[in-house]
């Protein structure tokens, strides 16, 4: 089945497929390229913040974007523009072709692709695209008063946060007949709550697709509780210590694994996954042999894209399995050259780890001592050698002996790859929905490197 | 440097005296008589927006309708790696109602689409009531009308692409002669934004921001490593006369032989160092320590869910009290400054653009306002007015607090880093910016760079590899103890400083002489393990 096939009628405001298909032509035909691609997105967001319990600003936004790709010969150039009457299509149409004419050869450049055949993703729930103003205050309201209600042995709670829900449609069609769309909704919904003392601070985060498999008054609960039992954090000297890591904080750290899985940057020697002396590392066992880690856009817990801004169809792909580094990402240039098929970017089709079956509460329960993580924040790129990164910890920090939370600890700078820290898996969790198309695990790290302490609550 | 200082000094102008640096004279009544005024259509729909919000029952609204253009081009060694153009056009428009903000924006330049969005901004006022905590008052503002324009001598959209491509293509050609580096990139964007800001309490101004921002990078591949430098190019709110004047292909060849040295450098040694920054790598330090704390929505709490909060809290017990540094520490906030990238004439509220002091004598004095913030403090500094800070990255995203220019000022000695380094008996002295992270109050932070030297009696021993800095942001400016002068002054800034959700992106510049700090912790990065 075809991704055109999964698509109905679009809802107001958003160009359904036939609009999208009309749009598309209407720009193929104005161009005189020798090869012509049109990327449309047509999107609606809305949003609400919130902070000291009350909304602070509410937001909803429409837009629709026409980018043209034209090549001439093998030159290649792009224009982009969301004003649609004919006048500044034909005019960016113009331009691209233009600026196609005044490029260089491109030597890597790859002819547009024809029709293609996509795996069938739903990814448009009606509940989603439905949370407008109205519901979104009703929401921010549950949140508040269960975070407010559960806060109060701290007294009066400071509750922060922000709601969004976003729905959207794709299209890509080439001149050589190509002609994809897909739509997708998300509504992501976090809270911070802060202790009147200042001394606690605890946040919950959800995320998905579909609107209702997020419990607003729970993540309020959550993100009360973390800040009323993080109050009074005292200091644990830096150090190597096991750390449990929530499936939010994986979710902060393990899908920048992606920006090393590139195949160019292995072969040119550019990245963790290039084997010393030359060549990639794929098919050797760069990590714990329990972990799998894919992207798979026909996943229903993922939902993800099943074609990137160039219509390359993007399908199952374990980049690594039981620990083995199997696949590395392909744009078509590279994969054409390597004799591979192109992949689309690794975290287009969503991304999950898996490997266990425990909850957060086992891994904590099965460690004798060690550090539990809520989240992690101001992640950089320290060494792309080893994919070392830098960040701390946030909004509960805590210490734990014997299989129990004893005590809540000040937040850490940390020093720490997860690649490296992969390597150093004592346990791994059941992937739990951590964002729309993100499925990520707690696990129970051997030896993580918390470098400093931070005064930040 | 040469020819980055020779700049700095053209900007300047020789300018003696602080308050003198690029001070830019306003006139409320008629600014740039050359600068685009609003097309008459697009002011029509603005007053149609402004008419549907007062119906709707708004108390206040304004509107504001961008036309935004960016280009850019990037090089990889010897191809052009893209060629892209993208234009935005639209309207958005907020409204008070009751006392409650609600904003919408749509890329639909119609009547019916524009006073759909109207009314729907101000639905999303009534539904904030539910949820409702302090009412908003904005602090008062004298309506403006005018036109501005960044001042340019070669405007980067009349440049041709040829011109472009071919100043890039130089670049790496002049890169790849250094023997071990095999990979090169190189770019330019560069940014338009046309934006027409009116409001129902008569405000109607047209400005024309122009932006530019070229990068390069070079890495050196060796048997077993592989290293990277990027030399540190500033965004600036300029002409195509600023591109110019970095001579890429003149410099690339020595810029990219320090990625090759680097293959060699010696690894730190990890412990307690003095630290000596150059103003390349001391803007960013600056920008994440002192810009983002002195952030008044930061400091209340308003950013708690996801930039953080600020340790500079709360205002009455911080203001002319926290020591931030040594009494020759000044740092002053300015949204007129010349060739910077947050420079305006009047802010995204038609507040006119000001200049104040955040630190003075070393001691916090104020933060970063908007008109919603200023009463918030008003009785604690004095200042009534908005210190203008309110910014949208664009027409379909509402204004809120965003950082101006922030620079920390000269010293009094006119000295540079070569008189530092002089003065300095063991120490690393950084280059550039490199990887940099904080903590969600700015306590402690850790950052890197692109090129680093030992210090020993005075003088540069030899280059140094995997360094970075960590500290904790009121010990770290209180260990302070040399600064240069105003002949070391030097422009950075940020093309894309995200804060908000949804985030958006500002442009942010950072004047900076080079310092010495004593005692700072000192991490090797080059883990294994």
């Amino acid at each position: 089945m075809s991704a055109q096939a999964a698509g109905s009628d679009a809802p107001s405001g958003l160009l359904a497929r036939e609009e999208a298909k009309a749009l598309a032509d209407r720009v193929l035909r104005l161009s005189a390229a020798d090869q012509t691609r049109v990327y449309i997105t047509s999107e609606w967001h809305g949003n609400t913040r919130f902070a000291d319990a009350g909304i602070t600003t509410s937001g909803g936004t429409s837009d629709t974007e026409v980018t043209v790709t034209a090549t001439v010969g093998r030159r290649r150039a792009s224009a982009t523009t969301n004003v649609l009457d004919e006048e500044a299509l034909t005019r960016t149409v113009d331009l691209a072709g233009r600026l196609a004419r005044l490029s260089p050869e491109d030597p890597e450049l790859m002819p547009e692709l024809g029709p293609q055949t996509y795996t069938a993703v739903e990814a448009f729930i009606r509940r989603t695209e439905q949370l407008d103003g109205d519901a979104r205050a009703a929401a921010v309201g549950r949140v508040v008063e269960a975070a407010v209600e559960t806060g109060k042995p701290a007294g009066s709670i400071f509750v922060a946060g922000y709601l969004e829900a976003r729905a959207r449609t794709i299209a890509v069609a080439t001149s050589a007949g190509l002609f994809a769309y897909h739509r997708t909704t998300d509504a992501e919904l976090s809270v911070t709550a802060r202790t009147p003392d200042g001394t606690g601070s605890g946040w919950a985060s959800a995320g998905s697709r579909d609107w209702g498999a997020v419990d607003a008054a729970a993540l309020g609960r959550v993100a009360a509780q973390k800040a009323v039992a993080s109050r009074q954090p005292q200091p644990l000297a830096p150090g190597e210590y096991t750390a449990v890591l929530e499936p939010q904080a994986v979710n902060d750290l393990v899908p920048l694994l992606a920006g090393a899985l590139s195949a160019r940057a292995a072969d040119e020697g550019r990245s963790a996954f290039s084997r010393a002396g030359g060549g990639t590392r794929v098919g050797e066992r760069v990590v714990d042999e329990r972990v799998t880690l894919y992207s798979d856009p026909a996943d229903r817990s993922l939902r993800g894209a099943p074609f990137d801004s160039e219509g390359v169809p993007i399908t199952r792909t374990a980049w690594i399995e039981k620990g083995v580094l199997r696949h590395l990402s392909y744009t078509r240039f590279w994969a054409q050259k390597q004799g591979r098929q192109p992949t689309g970017a690794p975290l287009l089709g969503g991304l999950t780890l898996a490997g266990g079956t425990g909850s957060t509460e086992e891994l904590i329960a099965g460690c004798a001592r060690g550090v539990l993580v809520t989240h992690f924040f101001y992640i950089r790129s320290l060494d792309p050698r080893t994919v070392l990164q830098t960040g701390l910890t946030r909004d509960g920090v805590f210490l734990i002996e014997k299989g129990k939370i004893v005590r809540p600890l000040k937040n850490f700078r940390w020093n720490e790859s997860p690649l490296l820290m992969l390597n150093r898996l004592e346990e791994i969790g059941r992937p739990e929905p951590t964002a729309a198309g993100r499925m990520m695990p707690a696990l129970r790290i051997r030896g993580f490197n918390f470098t400093s302490l931070s005064d930040a609550v | 440097m040469g020819s980055r200082r020779d700049f700095i000094k053209t900007t300047l102008g020789g300018a003696a005296s602080l308050a003198a640096i690029g001070r830019l004279p306003i006139d409320a009544t008629a600014q740039t008589p050359s600068a685009p005024a609003a097309d008459a259509a697009a002011l029509d729909l603005a007053m149609e927006a402004l008419d549907a919000s007062r119906a709707a029952g708004a108390s206040y609204a304004d509107v504001r309708i961008g036309r935004y253009r960016t280009q850019t081009i990037t090089a990889r060694e010897r191809q052009v790696s893209g060629v892209s153009d993208n234009e935005s056009y639209g309207i958005g428009i907020r409204t008070l109602v009751d006392g409650c903000w609600g904003f919408a924006a749509t890329s639909a330049m119609t009547r019916p689409a524009v006073q759909a969005a109207a009314r729907e901004a101000a639905a999303l006022s009534r539904a904030a009531r539910t949820v409702f905590k302090r009412r908003v008052e904005l602090a008062p503002v004298t309506p403006v009308t005018g036109t501005w324009m960044t001042p340019v001598r070669r405007d980067p959209f009349d440049i041709s692409i040829e011109e472009k491509i071919a100043l890039l293509l130089a670049a790496n050609e002049a890169a790849l002669k250094v023997k071990g580096v095999r990979f090169v990139t190189s770019g330019v964007s560069q940014r338009r934004e046309i934006k027409t800001l009116v409001t129902s309490e008569g405000t109607n101004v047209t400005q024309t921001l122009i932006k530019v921002g070229p990068s390069f990078t070079a890495t050196a591949v060796g048997d077993r490593d592989f290293q990277s430098y990027e030399e540190e190019l500033a965004p600036r709110g300029d002409g195509w006369e600023y591109v110019d004047s970095l001579d890429l292909p003149g410099n690339a060849e020595r810029w990219a032989s320090l990625a090759a040295e680097k293959l060699v450098a010696k690894p730190v040694e990890a412990g307690q160092w003095d630290l000596i920054l150059e103003p390349t790598n001391l803007w960013l330090t600056l920008h994440e320590s002192i810009g983002h704390p002195t952030e008044l929505d930061r400091a209340v709490g308003q950013e708690a869910n996801f930039a953080g909060t600020s340790f500079i809290a709360p205002p009455e017990k911080m203001i002319g009290q926290l020591r931030y540094g040594p009494d020759f520490m000044n740092v002053q906030a300015d949204r007129t400054q010349e060739g910077s990238l947050s420079r305006v004439a009047w802010d995204d509220e038609g507040v006119p653009a000001d200049q104040w002091l955040i630190v003075e004598r070393g001691l916090f004095k104020d933060y970063q306002t908007t008109r919603e913030q200023a009463a918030w403090i008003a009785g604690l500094t004095g200042v009534k007015r908005s210190h203008g800070c309110s910014f949208a990255e664009s027409w379909n995203a509402v204004q809120f607090q965003r950082m101006p220019n922030i620079s920390l000022l000269p010293g009094g000695r006119d000295i540079g880093v070569d008189d530092i380094v002089a003065d300095t008996t063991r120490g690393i002295l950084v280059r550039h910016s490199g990887s940099w992270s904080i903590d969600h109050q700015r306590y402690n932070f850790q950052f890197s760079g692109q090129a680093f030297y030992e210090i020993r009696n005075g003088r540069i021993a030899g280059m140094l590899r995997d360094v970075a800095y960590q500290s904790n942001t009121p010990v770290f400016w209180n260990s302070m103890n040399l600064m240069g002068g105003q002949r070391s002054y030097w422009l950075g800034g940020a093309f894309d400083d995200g804060k908000g959700e949804p985030p958006q992106s500002n442009s942010v510049s950072h004047g900076c002489v080079p310092a010495r700090f004593r005692n700072v912790t000192i991490l090797n990065t080059g883990r294994t393990a």
